[in-house]
């Protein structure tokens, strides 16, 4: 805001900046200083409301656009192509690809219900749902609470913990995964409950370490007002860090969702083979000594791509977001 | 005066620690639940996996002790682990310069003002998001379709393994490295470019002098986790070719997890191919660290 202050003396035309900070400001400074400069500078803002910056583009730059859309295309291409194939018959699938299906080789949603059934998709999809759901709940809420406590109490067991949170993001999951499963084994968590608590040790260190570098940056002193007016540090944690963390938790649980979503190994490792996810239940497809059912493969792999899809179009904005901040920190 | 800013010091000093106490007391429910749950499904497996490496064991429950016995099986037994690494390495290297060369033109390309920018980003971002065995198979269906012109399959020779998981890894990747390129990118002050130009800079010029130099720590960043990634590699390698033909295209993790689980009395081998592994994982990890922080020394 400081800087914004700054600005409103200059007599050079303001940059625009759109965001809700901004307009808020102009508008509140026209209201209570009723300046005229800014009010039509104000005006001039909002007919231009949502019109971007119009650069021409040159011959050279519908080239690149041109480069661009074919390989756009070229990246979908693989989609599309299993979305085709999944209507085909079996033969059709593994001989002609790259035909689009036709009299005898269309065969309708015969591979789909085929694949429903073979996998029994649908308690495998409801399976993945819980365990990803429950997972990254509890990992969002049991992390940020360590985090806060790790940071805000400074004595040599935090220190120890914080290390080794730090150090098991370092260590490939090859390492453990024996012990793991057997550990699980012996405690009985080798069921639906029980994964959720191994994903929550599991996933623990990243998420730790990228909730404790946000607190750091929280200032004390608001806290300290809250505990001097008589809050305890559960209301204190829950009223006034929780809420500040909602960036970071976003970042955390799209990171975990998508890992949780699609790993493979771990739950092969932890769950029966009568509670398969959706990924082991892609990879029961593929029967003993290699042999595939290719078409209900292509079927159940268009039913497995459609909700990540959904998803990804309804929050792009802050999965890329996530993403590109969880690569940055951890 | 001084005497009243004493004052606030020592009251704030005490207010904090205050605070501390107060936190302290709730260790049960703050930190047990998350220690607890790291503990198992960490902790205590690490530590054990690094003593079932030194022991010869078909269950957990009855081992006996036998010595580096299990690090000398792992290199010298069958030639599995070492063409591993091998294969590991080579498709490490390749896959990181091809990804991180496709996708820095890629977001040299769509950091110009070209119509559609985003819509293009949203496209080359997406198969990031589809699970490593629902890669494996969607590539294992169309390189497969391709071969079978040829008479071929992606299992007749190890380097159509290879090549496959080239082209599964790029096709995962670019978009999400583009992103970090961009974002790099998007960065540099254009006063730096516009200075270059004054100076006549061409535009290979710009790129090497300017550009590259500005977004050296988005470069380390994609180097990095493109390295890990690929030398991590499981579900893709699994669910594409499986190690076929004859373990020839098998990767570090995937002959791991088969000297666990399709060996019968090897899995003290496996556990002692896994702290190899670890170890190869920890020092990249730490090289990563170590250049990102004297960098930050630096600036």
């Amino acid at each position: 805001m400081a800087d914004l202050n700054k600005k409103q003396w200059t007599t050079e035309p303001i940059t625009p900046v759109d965001s809700p900070e901004w307009r808020q400001f102009l508008a509140g400074a026209a209201k209570d200083m009723n300046r005229k400069q800014l009010k039509t500078e104000l005006d001039a803002k909002q007919t231009t409301k949502g019109a971007k910056p119009k650069v021409p583009m040159t011959g050279k730059d519908w080239v690149k656009f041109a480069i661009l859309v074919i390989i756009s295309i070229a990246f979908i291409v693989p989609i599309l192509l299993v979305l085709m194939n999944s209507f085909k018959s079996t033969i059709s699938v593994s001989n002609e690809p790259f035909a689009f299906p036709s009299g005898d080789t269309f065969v309708g949603f015969d591979n789909y219900n085929n694949g429903i059934e073979k996998i029994d998709f649908f308690p495998a999809f409801f399976r993945s749902i819980f365990v990803t759901v429950f997972s990254v709940a509890f990992l969002i809420l049991c992390t940020s609470m360590c985090a806060w406590f790790i940071v805000r109490v400074k004595t040599w067991y935090t220190k120890l913990m914080y290390l080794l949170f730090a150090f098991s993001m370092i260590v490939p999951f090859q390492m453990v995964m024996y012990p793991m499963s057997f550990v699980a084994n012996q405690l009985h968590l080798d069921n639906m409950i029980g994964i959720v608590v191994i994903y929550l040790g599991f996933g623990a260190g990243l998420a730790v370490f990228m909730f404790a570098g946000f607190i750091k940056s929280v200032p004390l002193e608001i806290e300290e007002a809250a505990m001097i007016d008589g809050c305890g540090p559960i209301r204190t944690f829950f009223t006034i860090d929780f809420p500040i963390l909602r960036p970071s938790a976003i970042t955390v649980a799209i990171l975990n969702a998508m890992w949780i979503w699609n790993d493979y190994l771990l739950p092969t490792l932890i769950l029966s083979n009568q509670e398969r996810t959706l990924p082991m239940a892609i990879q029961y497809l593929r029967g003993g000594y290699g042999s595939i059912d290719m078409a209900a493969m292509m079927a159940m792999l268009v039913l497995a791509i459609i909700p990540i899809i959904i998803f990804y179009f309804s929050c792009q904005k802050y999965i890329i977001k996530g993403v590109v901040a969880g690569a940055v920190k951890g | 005066m001084k005497l009243k800013s004493c004052f606030i010091t020592f009251y704030k000093f005490s207010v904090t620690a205050f605070m501390e106490k107060a936190i302290k007391k709730w260790f049960p429910l703050f930190a047990l639940p998350t220690l607890v749950s790291f503990a198992i499904a960490f902790l205590v497996p690490f530590a054990m996996g690094i003593y079932l490496s030194f022991c010869k064991f078909k269950t957990v429950k009855k081992t006996e002790f036998v010595g580096l016995d299990n690090y000398i099986k792992a290199f010298s037994g069958d030639k599995d682990f070492l063409n591993a690494l091998w294969f590991t390495t080579k498709f490490t290297i390749v896959s990181v310069i091809t990804i991180n060369l496709i996708a820095f033109i890629f977001a040299m390309l769509l950091t110009k003002a070209i119509k559609g920018t985003n819509f293009f980003r949203t496209i080359f971002f997406m198969p990031n998001l589809i699970g490593g065995i629902v890669l494996g198979y969607i590539w294992n269906m169309i390189i497969n379709g391709v071969l079978f012109y040829f008479n071929a399959t992606i299992t007749t020779n190890a380097n159509y393994g290879f090549w496959g998981l080239v082209i599964l890894m790029n096709w995962q990747l670019i978009g999400y490295m583009m992103i970090i390129y961009i974002s790099g990118i998007q960065n540099i002050s254009p006063d730096l470019i516009e200075a270059a130009e004054i100076d006549g800079a061409n535009a290979w010029e710009r790129l090497i002098h300017v550009t590259l130099p500005q977004i050296m720590p988005s470069i380390t960043i994609c180097l990095f986790l493109t390295l890990t990634n690929s030398f991590k590699l499981f579900d893709q390698n699994y669910a594409l070719t499986a190690g076929a033909p004859g373990n020839k295209t098998q990767m570090l993790a995937l002959d791991i997890y088969n000297t666990f689980y399709g060996r019968v009395g090897y899995q003290g081998v496996g556990q002692a191919k896994a702290v190899v592994f670890f170890i190869i994982v920890a020092a990249i990890a730490l090289t990563q660290l170590y250049l990102t922080r004297s960098k930050e020394v630096e600036n």
